[in-house]
């Protein structure tokens, strides 16, 4: 709001600013990127409270996190991603929060377009705006086989859930307290976003895709390798089709 | 090994009901000894029950199996329903499990909150 930045982009939306607002970070083994990215969510928003969800780390990603001044939710095993994302939903229902941010600790997701990524929700348009990397197809676009494997998923939930879906596995979102509320209470275990979009589709959350660039992770590894991507395609797949068959949640006051 | 009529040998029904008996014996000492909840327990017992009742009414069997279509050799319906029972006992194991993880889940989560609300440092 006051002294601009040299780096930072327009400053942050008044809209914005008068939301209490956090950013997840789920981690699990980050502590080389964890930190720049908690830096690099400051500087998109420097009011923001910033929670890092250690997933059960072996490395020191809880004390690298604390070190920037993040608060740290450390589990004391690792739940996978859907256990930690779950995890800091529940934070942000309980502690009242009315936005939150979500953004992954390996680096791949550019805080700098959270002003753009939040316009859908601001403007009451969505309840839950999600990182697109396929609208416009600029900056990292992913290896060939997960891309073929996301076009597969992205055209089942286009067709279980109605409205374009171009990016049905990216974590890179904004949610309100609706969306907040509905994940706090229900959400889907491994490689998680998917199955969560049919769940919002289903408990009527209104959902809508912003394009944005994404980066190759800066470091660590990858939870997901070839063979598994096929595994976790056809495990999705599964978990889809029986959560579109599934009673609807309700989501909670 | 295939009687006449195709009836349970006797030694067949013996057997099995020795080894039901054995079944529901060790089940309920688990129960008296809690090591046993009685809610994992009842699928075990009425396994042992059904097996018990099946090698000791022979021409039940025998009927049972010739409504299955089971010429020949009617112990192989007791087979068949052991089979039957111990995938249910495995199926309910999938459940209890299942149940059992999402619980552990939620703890871990309330613990991951709680600790950060006090302040708890872990190494």
């Amino acid at each position: 709001m006051a002294e601009a930045l040299q780096e930072a982009p327009a400053g942050v939306d008044p809209r914005l600013a008068a939301l209490r607002r956090v950013a997840l970070v789920p981690a699990y083994n980050e502590e080389g990127s964890i930190g720049t990215v908690i830096d690099e969510i400051r500087a998109a928003d420097p009011e923001i409270e910033i929670v890092v969800v250690d997933d059960g780390s072996r490395d020191d990603t809880t004390g690298a996190a604390a070190a920037r001044g993040a608060r740290v939710l450390q589990l004391p095993f690792n739940l996978g991603i859907g256990g930690a994302v779950q995890t800091g939903y529940r934070f942000a229902y309980e502690n009242g929060f009315d936005l939150a941010l979500r953004v992954d600790g390996d680096g791949q997701h550019d805080p700098s377009w959270f002003g753009v990524l939040a316009g859908p929700v601001l403007s009451g348009h969505a309840d839950i705006a999600v990182g697109s990397r396929f609208i416009g197809s600029k900056g990292f676009q992913s290896s060939r086989l997960r891309r073929f494997a996301i076009r597969i998923l992205s055209w089942t939930v286009t067709v279980l859930c109605g409205g374009r879906v171009t990016d049905p596995t990216s974590g890179f979102q904004v949610t309100n307290r609706r969306a907040i509320a509905l994940f706090a209470a229900y959400y889907p275990h491994d490689y998680p976003e998917v199955e969560a979009t049919v769940l919002a589709a289903k408990a009527g959350l209104r959902r809508a895709e912003v394009p944005v660039e994404m980066r190759e992770r800066s470091a660590g590894r990858s939870s997901i390798g070839a063979v598994r991507s096929v595994y976790y395609m056809v495990k999705v797949l599964l978990a889809v089709f029986v959560a579109a068959f599934r009673r609807p949640p309700e989501v909670p006051a | 090994m295939i009687g006449a009529s195709g009836v349970t040998p006797v030694a067949v029904a013996v057997a099995g009901a020795c080894a039901s008996i054995l079944l529901v014996l060790v089940v309920l000492e688990l129960i008296r000894k809690r090591r046993l909840r009685e809610r994992y327990a009842l699928l075990w017992l009425a396994t042992g029950i059904v097996l018990l009742v099946l090698s000791l009414w022979r021409s039940g069997l025998n009927t049972i199996a010739g409504w299955l279509g089971v010429k020949g050799y009617p112990p192989a319906v007791l087979f068949a329903v052991a089979t039957l029972f111990i995938l249910l006992v495995l199926l309910d194991y999938s459940t209890v499990i299942s149940k059992l993880a999402d619980q552990n889940t939620i703890l871990a989560q309330r613990l991951a909150l709680l600790e950060e609300k006090l302040g708890v440092k872990r190494s």
